[in-house]
């Protein structure tokens, strides 16, 4: 397991843990990415932070401190649940 | 319940079409203000042909969490108010993340109908969506519709004024698992039990959530930590990530039932403009351009021009429709110059005891000849307020007899020249004999007030037009995107970005200009700062004081706007770390929504929406004020007796200014003449330059006084006290529409005079220390401790750092 923050843009990733807690966690959460979901990075912002990423066909962007609480792995290894 | 009078509410995500929708449905008949206590805008409107029902149009969110102002205020309306039906939007395009909400807002058990839009689009798009089935999982009515086409959407209104008539409540489409089912079973029976009514199955979600306001909400304290910690031991996850589980595991089934694609999703549009427009290398450059256009159009090419005709033309003396303008300003300037000179020739005259009426010293006037050969000469100041160099123009007889052949041009020489509203009404004043007094203080209170406020219009009209654009094409929040990491150091939003570059221009605007940021905090911070950059207005004082003072030194311009963007920054970082704005941090996380074309009407109703509510809000503040200054600035005591007084020095405002000029003192400009000047500065701050023209008018010239009555280290710190100090009146009227609260409106203001106070007492003390022209003293003392201070907020560590603390505190069992 990783950060979502760690991952290279143009890779895929399956979410397995929200750590952290407040307003961003369920922020997070009431976007989609919940365990289980699949999300793809997509770029990351000229200036190095934030990210931008493509979950359940809509692209969100977040800051890496935010895309720290979320712990995922390589997508493929597992299937949906 | 149709005969009687209701509420329609609409909900839906950000971006899924609905204000389009509501603009649909109300047509003209719309009202627009703002949630109680809170800046987020809240529109109603009657719905059309039927005016018993009223259309709320609730703020675009994503859930009914309770963490950002727009899900409180929408759950409150909801929960408190109980509309009589609702109608959630639901963008076709992204239907698995719009039916979340919807899956939320049919546990409220208020009559609901499903209007799934855009179908044009998604159809375009290969994507069929089966509504018939869609419903049936749903529990509600399904209807497709077009809110930009206006397609389906009267067969919305009837389904949804059916549903209200009915007053079903909806059927709860998600069932969790059988352990979460029993506990908000027996949630839902103890808040029965305590409140006495029957419980909505979302007040039984949300306390199952730990929800920290239903409880508020529900008017009852409830202890259920003993039924939601077995669940959550059962099912090893938090109560709340299993019901966000349950709900998009719940609509992933409902979307694979309902949607089908018929061709495959190609790369979208967006992502083709996005490669472009957010790329690493082009993004910074793109926004670039575009923010040169945004302020070209608003401030260069349209807007400043248009202003400048407003005010000068329409509210001046008039304006040209055709002909020759320049030609004119040129006979215009020559003639001013001319008079110059001849009240310069017969002041210094009469102070030789000579009478010279300049009426009939044409020829050879005795008392000419006499003032002729007593060499009299009079000098004037002929001031150049763009570059601030002044130079001293003596006049002799001989120039006082070529002065006065110069005769006063006639614009309808030059052209077709149209009076201005002031002339009209001075006009047709006089010819019904108004009184004097009367119709000076309508020329020059009211009209010159109604002047102040409507000369702001055009270029903020140019502007939230441009605005409009770049939030309803989508670019807005790449903005975000591409600055936040800028910003965000600062307390601020990427989008601050664009009320800095515009309040170079004109603060009003830019003031305005900061609806477009979704944070509160950040708003409110962009709004309490954006002014100390110097804007338009501020520049002849900034000439005044670098050519009179100190010799036209190149820096004093840089240095200045160094000042309000270093000003801008170091307060980001230090309110950040106060109370009202270190609570509640927004998370940053956002959508990116897909690229459309604006539609003109929405643009232009956009546009017309934000200049009305200044006009309305910033307007009776920026006129009440205007005919305050006005009246204290023209009426005084002369001679033992109250009235309008010839000279300045004897008006109210002298009176106003002498007896607070103290406060001044220790920042080096503690007379009258500089107190007065700030004052009047609160109009528009170029009638600060105009005010020291008058206050210091006198033998050598009113140039030369000011440059004998200032050392550089005051002159410096009050031209940074004017440059920092609350804004102009129109500026304040905007401050107050985008704060709507009372309290944060003087927040706001205090904080900008506290903080042009610090730095001109800072700038003046230590400057005065370093030259020696000042002597150790208390104020040196207290300038160094403000320093200090100032110092100390910068470097300390920020309280409430965000993922480290949550992590050690919040992590999921």
């Amino acid at each position: 397991m990783f950060a979502l923050s760690s991952v290279k843009p143009g890779q895929t990733v399956k979410v397995e843990r929200l750590s952290g807690g407040g307003a961003v966690r369920r922020r997070i959460m009431d976007m989609g990415i919940i365990k289980g979901a699949t999300v793809l990075v997509r770029k990351v912002a000229p200036l190095g932070d934030p990210i931008e990423v493509s979950v359940r066909g809509c692209e969100l962007t977040l800051r890496r401190e935010e895309a720290e609480c979320v712990e995922v792995s390589d997508a493929g290894l597992q299937g949906r649940r | 319940m149709a005969a009687k009078d209701f509420d329609i509410a609409l909900v839906g995500n950000p971006n899924c079409g609905k204000s389009t929708l509501f603009n649909a449905l109300t047509g003209a008949n719309q009202h627009i203000g703002n949630w109680p206590g809170v800046t987020v805008e809240k529109k109603t409107g009657k719905l059309k042909g039927k005016p018993e029902v009223t259309v709320v149009d609730l703020p675009g969110i994503y859930s009914l969490s309770p963490y950002t102002l727009e899900e409180t205020v929408s759950r409150d309306y909801l929960m408190r108010e109980r509309p009589g039906a609702v109608l959630n939007i639901v963008d076709g395009t992204n239907l698995e993340r719009n039916l979340y909400l919807s899956t939320q807002v049919a546990e409220l058990g208020i009559p609901m109908v499903i209007a799934v839009n855009m179908a044009d689009q998604f159809e375009k798009d290969g994507i069929a969506i089966d509504m018939d089935k869609l419903s049936e999982r749903m529990g509600v009515p399904v209807l497709g519709i077009s809110a930009l086409k206006g397609d389906g959407v009267d067969e919305a209104v009837s389904a949804l004024l059916a549903a209200a008539d009915g007053g079903v409540s909806p059927e709860c489409p998600v069932r969790f698992s059988r352990q979460i089912e029993g506990a908000l079973e027996s949630i839902g029976a103890r808040i029965a039990e305590v409140s006495g009514n029957d419980a909505s199955r979302f007040a039984s979600v949300k306390l199952f959530e730990r929800d920290s306001l239903i409880a508020g909400e529900l008017g009852i304290s409830l202890d259920v930590e003993g039924i939601i910690g077995e669940v959550e031991r059962h099912c090893g996850d938090a109560s709340d990530s299993l019901i966000v589980e349950g709900r998009y595991s719940f609509i992933e089934g409902v979307v694979a039932d309902c949607l089908s694609r018929t061709k495959n999703a190609g790369e979208s549009l967006t992502a083709k403009i996005d490669k472009v427009v957010t790329n690493r290398v082009l993004a910074l450059p793109i926004f670039a351009v575009v923010m040169f256009l945004v302020y070209f159009l608003s401030i260069t090419a349209v807007g400043g021009p248009a202003t400048d005709w407003v005010n000068d033309g329409l509210f001046g003396d008039g304006f040209f429709v055709s002909g020759d303008a320049e030609a004119f300003a040129e006979a215009k300037s020559e003639y001013d110059d001319a008079q110059n000179a001849i009240g310069a020739f017969t002041d210094a005259a009469a102070r030789e005891g000579i009478e010279i009426d300049p009426d009939d010293a044409k020829g050879s006037d005795a008392a000419l000849v006499q003032a002729q050969e007593a060499g009299v000469v009079g000098e004037y100041d002929s001031y150049d307020e763009e570059t601030g160099e002044d130079e001293l123009v003596e006049v002799d007889a001989a120039a006082f007899a070529e002065a006065l052949e110069v005769a006063e041009p006639d614009p309808s020489d030059y052209g077709t020249w149209v009076l201005g509203i002031p002339v009209l009404i001075g006009n047709a004043l006089d010819a019904a004999n108004v009184d004097e007094r009367v119709s000076a203080c309508i020329l020059d209170g009211v009209v010159a007030g109604v002047g102040a406020v409507l000369g702001f219009v055009p270029q903020m009209l140019v502007l939230f037009f441009l605005l409009a654009i770049l939030e309803g094409c989508g670019y807005m929040a790449r903005i975000a995107f591409i600055l936040d990491r800028v910003f965000r150091r600062f307390g601020l939003s990427g989008k601050s970005f664009i009320p800095m570059l515009v309040s170079t221009g004109c603060g009003v605007p830019g003031i305005m200009a900061s609806r477009t940021i979704e944070s509160e905090n950040d708003r409110r911070m962009t709004v309490m700062t954006t002014t100390f950059i110097p804007c338009g207005a501020k520049l002849p004082i900034i000439a005044l004081i670098s050519g009179a003072v100190f010799g036209g030194a190149w820096w004093i311009a840089p240095s200045v706007y160094f000042m309000g963007i270093a000003s801008v920054l170091l307060s980001g970082i230090i309110l950040k770390k106060l109370k009202p704005f270190a609570g509640r941090p927004a998370p940053f996380l956002m959508e990116l929504p897909a690229y459309h074309m604006p539609t003109p009407g929405s643009l232009l109703r956009n546009m017309w929406e934000r200049g009305w509510s200044f006009i309305k809000k910033a307007g009776t503040i920026i006129l009440l004020a205007s005919i305050l200054i006005w009246f204290v600035s023209t009426y005084g005591f002369s001679n033992g007796s109250f009235g309008v007084v010839e000279d300045q020095a004897d008006s109210l405002l002298a009176i106003a200014g002498g007896a607070v000029s103290w406060i001044f003192a220790p920042l080096g400009f503690g007379n009258w003449q500089a107190t007065a000047a700030t004052i009047t500065g609160l109009i528009a701050k170029e009638n600060v330059v105009s005010t020291f023209g008058i206050l210091y008018a006198g033998d050598a010239g009113w140039y030369a006084n000011v440059q004998a009555s200032y050392t550089a280290a005051a002159a410096y710190a009050f031209m940074a006290f004017n440059m920092l100090c609350a804004p102009c009146f129109a500026a304040i009227g905007a401050i107050r529409r985008e704060m709507n609260n009372a309290k944060w409106f003087w927040a706001a203001i205090g904080y900008e005079c506290g903080w042009a106070y610090a730095v001109a007492l800072v700038i003046y003390q230590v400057a005065g220390l370093v030259s020696g022209e000042l002597s150790f003293s208390v104020w040196s003392v207290l300038a160094l401790a403000v320093l200090a201070g100032a110092i100390f907020l910068i470097v300390r560590p920020n309280g409430n750092g965000r993922c480290r603390e949550q992590k050690s505190c919040c992590v999921q069992q």
